[in-house]
C-alpha cells in the first residue's frame, strides 16, 4: 500500500519511508583483491565440479571395457582437456588452501583454558592433506 | 537473503553437505587431478592398464572411497554455487529455478555414482 491510496483523513496512514539502495554494479566484485579473492573462492566449486563428471566419466568408460577405457584415455591427452585440468588444479588448490586457512576460524578449539593457534589448525591441516595426498599416490601408483 | 534462508529447516543439513563436500575436496580432488588430469595424459606417468584400473575400484571400500568422492563435493558445488549465481550475477528473481538446478544437479551426479559403481562388474 502507498501513502497517496489512503487520502482520506480519516484513516489511518502507516509510515512508510522508501527504500534507500544504491544500486550495485554486477562486476562489484572487480574493484577490490579481496572481492575478488571471494569471487574466484567461489568459482572453485564448478571446476570441483567438473572435475566429478570427469571421474563419473572415467568409471562408466572402465565398466564399458578396455577399449572405451582406451577412449577415455585419448579425451584427457586433447590439449583443451589438458589446459582445463590445468585450470582446474589451479582453482582446486586455491580452495585447498583458502579452506584450511579458514578451518581455525571455524574450529576455534580450545586446550586447558586456551584457545590452540590457529597456525597449528591449520598447520595439521595442510600435514594431514600432503599425507593422504601420498597415501592415495602410493593406492594407485603401487 | 541468507537471513531468510537460514529459517529454512533444510539449511543447517545442506550447510554440512557444503562442508563435508568442501573437507574431501580440498584433501582428495588436487592429487586426483594432478595425476588423471595432467600426469597420465601428458606422459609423465606410463599409463594404467584397464585390468589394472578395474582393479584399484574392485573393493567395495574403493568403491565407497569414489561415491563420497563423487557425491559430497557435487553437494559442495551446489551450495556454493548457488550463492556465487545469488550475490556474483544478482539473479535473485531465478531463486526457485537456482536451487533446483543446484541440487537437483547433486542429485542426480549422487545417483548417477551410485548407478555407475554398482554396475561394475
Amino acid at each position: 500500500m502507498t501513502p497517496h491510496e489512503t487520502n482520506k483523513a480519516t484513516q489511518y496512514t502507516p509510515y512508510h519511508p522508501r527504500w534507500y539502495r544504491t544500486r550495485v554494479s554486477t562486476y562489484w566484485w572487480l574493484r577490490k583483491w579481496c572481492y575478488l579473492k571471494f569471487v574466484l573462492r567461489e568459482l572453485s566449486s564448478i571446476f570441483v565440479a567438473y572435475f566429478v563428471v570427469i571421474t563419473l566419466l572415467q568409471i562408466h568408460s572402465l565398466s564399458r571395457g578396455p577399449e572405451a577405457y582406451a577412449r577415455f584415455e585419448r579425451l584427457m591427452r586433447n590439449p583443451l582437456m589438458i589446459a582445463l585440468s590445468a585450470i582446474s588444479l589451479l582453482f582446486v588448490l586455491f580452495h585447498t588452501i583458502t579452506w584450511f586457512n579458514l578451518a581455525p576460524r571455524a574450529i576455534a578449539a580450545r586446550f586447558g583454558g586456551k584457545r590452540i593457534p590457529d597456525i597449528l589448525i591449520a598447520g595439521s591441516n595442510y600435514v594431514a592433506w600432503l599425507m593422504i595426498s601420498a597415501a592415495v599416490a602410493w593406492f594407485i601408483l603401487r | 537473503m541468507a537471513a531468510s534462508a537460514s529459517k529454512k529447516p533444510v539449511e543447517p543439513f545442506v550447510w554440512t553437505l557444503f562442508s563435508a563436500g568442501g573437507v574431501v575436496a580440498a584433501l582428495l580432488m588436487p592429487v586426483h587431478i594432478l595425476l588423471f588430469g595432467l600426469a597420465f595424459p601428458l606422459g609423465w606417468l606410463p599409463d594404467l592398464s584397464h585390468g589394472r584400473a578395474l582393479a584399484l575400484i574392485d573393493h567395495p571400500l574403493e568403491k565407497i572411497y569414489l561415491f563420497v568422492f563423487c557425491s559430497l563435493p557435487l553437494f559442495h558445488w551446489a551450495h556454493r554455487f548457488r550463492y556465487t549465481l545469488y550475490d556474483g550475477l544478482q539473479i535473485k528473481h531465478l531463486n526457485e529455478v537456482i536451487t533446483v538446478f543446484c541440487y537437483g544437479g547433486a542429485i542426480i551426479g549422487t545417483a548417477l555414482a551410485t548407478y555407475l559403481l554398482w554396475s561394475i562388474p
